[in-house]
């Protein structure tokens, strides 16, 4: 009778079974921190006093959000965690070398698996959930007490079941599921609880979209996002990971504090107007909305089928001339797939920019900041006031689909605009 | 404890992008920080604050990233106490983490204004505003909470811990 979320963390107390609104101690199998979040979350780690972290090949630290470094300040934060990360021997993905955004590196690498409670100071960590884990973001001092024990006290979240019906429509992906949910139930309308992804339309959704909806399950208020491992997960690990792992699922008869369910069948491709990720309508209901940015990238659309989604449309043709397109792969070896198979070709001969992997403009650092007075139509997460730069500047959300196509016109448009 | 101060009011989703701006999170430091806090939603907040005063806002406060830098920021800039009808999950632990007070009241929201005096026994959640001669009780930490509070916050709370290990 529990969920997926009660299960995994009854496994990491010590419980055989615990029930929602428990607060208990968890034991963690990762825990992460990036270029922002890891210099306060050193400093409080210094203040317990305990010298060494509880186990270095658990603890991760990324430089992603203003690396490679932006200015003289970021360049300092980032240099305090690289000697932290030295000093203590744990895993650190330097500039350039095996990095990237640390939510499509870390399962990447094979250090996610089904399963593990994962904690990490971004709130993106919920991304891992694609994989059957339990990830939730935190805080720096909560981080540096992880890191310091290996534990972290949790309280145990009410699961919402969420079944997709029906099969899923040409050109929608996880970013339109995930946007279309969010714009049905708000952006605290999953607040303190598990999501939990089910139904037809989801068995055929790629890993990569499961990760696009993990991602943004804490866009509804979430604690975690979590799916079941089905064969896509499986082959997904196999691909990635020689690591050991047992499978833990839900049980038919689980307790949910509430179940939805979607038909998906007639879904059209989503956009989530300014300023909140619920703020969601059909692309072919935007209007005239001329853009003057395009991001397509982030650990929310940074992996390579969003890449070969944007090039298959952008193929042959150009960016339009009043606007500038941005695409960042998510990691350096979504790079390298990318300019194997002729990606990154395409997107450079339609005239759009293409970075080292950094989460940069999707959280206004740099790589595409914005004036006031301008829209960018991007693939990341949130579209609060001044997230992409000026308080007076718009940020649409939506798929690297719509991203491609809304290159190509220079305003808000559906894929089928332009095919 | 008794807190004092005057309130600075907004509405619901106050998110930490406009608590702190990301383009500010190249420091760490809280000082460095409160400078810019609340910046994208009132510009005026930084020059209007003074120490000891309460932020009132709707619901799903503090929404949006992990960055700890929001509720240092709101401590750092001199606010004494944020007072909502809720809080979004990652900043109540942040908050309760590095000993900013949070107080849960949907009556004490709605009906609080811009710019009242408040008058907050923290020990007990009762608020008192003074200006409109009303008072309001917001919701009670679990036990578990009031723990981390007591201990003055979480990294004491841990050392304890350890300690007793």
């Amino acid at each position: 009778m529990a969920t997926l979320a009660e299960k995994i963390l009854a496994n990491h107390c010590g419980r055989k079974e615990v029930g929602p609104g428990e607060f208990v101690n968890c034991k963690v199998d990762l825990v992460l921190s990036n270029d922002i979040t890891a210099p306060l979350a050193i400093n409080a780690f210094n203040k317990l006093g305990v010298g060494k972290v509880f186990d270095s090949s658990k603890v991760i630290m990324v430089p992603d959000h203003f690396c490679p470094n932006k200015d003289i300040k970021s360049a300092e934060q980032a240099k305090m965690m690289r000697e932290f990360a030295k000093e203590k021997k744990i895993a650190y993905f330097e500039v350039g070398q095996k990095m990237g955004i640390e939510h499509v590196l870390l399962p990447e690498q094979g250090f996610v698996l089904p399963g593990q409670v994962i904690v990490g100071a971004d709130s993106h960590t919920c991304t891992y959930g694609a994989l059957g884990a339990f990830a939730t973001g935190m805080g720096s001092t909560d981080i540096a007490v992880a890191m310091a024990t290996g534990e972290i006290w949790m309280k145990v979240p009410p699961t919402i079941k969420f079944t997709y019906n029906g099969k899923l429509p040409k050109w929608i992906g996880g970013k339109d599921l995930i946007l279309y949910t969010i714009g049905e139930i708000g952006i605290d309308g999953a607040l303190y609880s598990a999501m939990e992804f089910t139904g037809e339309a989801i068995e055929e959704l790629p890993m990569s979209g499961r990760f696009t909806m993990s991602n943004m399950a804490i866009e509804a208020g979430a604690k975690a996002g979590l799916f079941q491992v089905d064969d896509k997960s499986r082959e997904y690990m196999a691909n990635h990971s020689d690591k050991n792992y047992s499978v833990v699922q839900p049980d038919t008869d689980a307790e949910y504090v509430k179940e939805i369910e979607f038909d998906v069948s007639n879904l059209e491709p989503q956009v989530a107007f300014p300023h909140l990720p619920s703020n969601t309508k059909a692309a072919k209901q935007a209007g005239n909305i001329k853009l003057d940015q395009i991001v397509i990238g982030s650990c929310t659309n940074g992996r390579l089928d969003d890449l070969r989604i944007a090039a298959m449309l952008l193929k042959g043709k150009k960016v339009n001339s009043d606007l500038r397109c941005i695409v960042i792969p998510g990691t350096q070896k979504v790079y390298m797939d990318a300019l194997r198979e002729g990606l990154i070709e395409i997107f450079i001969e339609a005239g759009a920019a293409v970075s080292t992997p950094t989460c940069g403009p999707c959280l206004g650092g740099y790589m595409g900041v914005l004036a006031a007075g301008e829209r960018c139509l991007s693939t990341t997460n949130r579209n609060f006031v001044g997230r992409m730069g000026s308080p007076d500047s718009e940020v649409y959300l939506a798929s690297p689909a719509i991203g491609a196509a809304s290159a190509i016109t220079g305003k808000i448009s559906d894929p089928e605009e332009v095919i | 404890m008794i807190l004092e101060g005057k309130v600075h009011k907004y509405g619901n989703d106050v998110n930490t992008d406009v608590i702190i701006p990301a383009r500010y999170l190249n420091v760490s430091e809280p000082s460095e920080l409160a400078e810019h806090c609340m910046e994208d939603i009132d510009p005026t907040f930084v020059t209007n604050v003074e120490p000891g005063d309460v932020i009132v806002a709707g619901s799903n406060f503090g929404c949006g990233s992990s960055r700890e830098h929001a509720p240092l920021a709101i401590k750092a800039s001199g606010v004494s106490c944020v007072i909502a009808q809720s809080f979004a999950r990652i900043f109540f632990r942040n908050a309760i983490d590095i000993g900013l007070p949070l107080l849960e009241s949907n009556e004490a929201s709605t009906e609080i204004n811009d710019g009242d005096k408040l008058e907050i026994d923290i020990t007990n959640g009762k608020i008192e505003d003074t200006s409109q001669h009303k008072s309001f009780s917001s919701k009670p930490y679990p036990e578990f909470m009031t723990n981390i509070i007591d201990a003055g916050g979480l990294i004491n709370y841990t050392k304890n811990n350890l300690r007793g290990k």
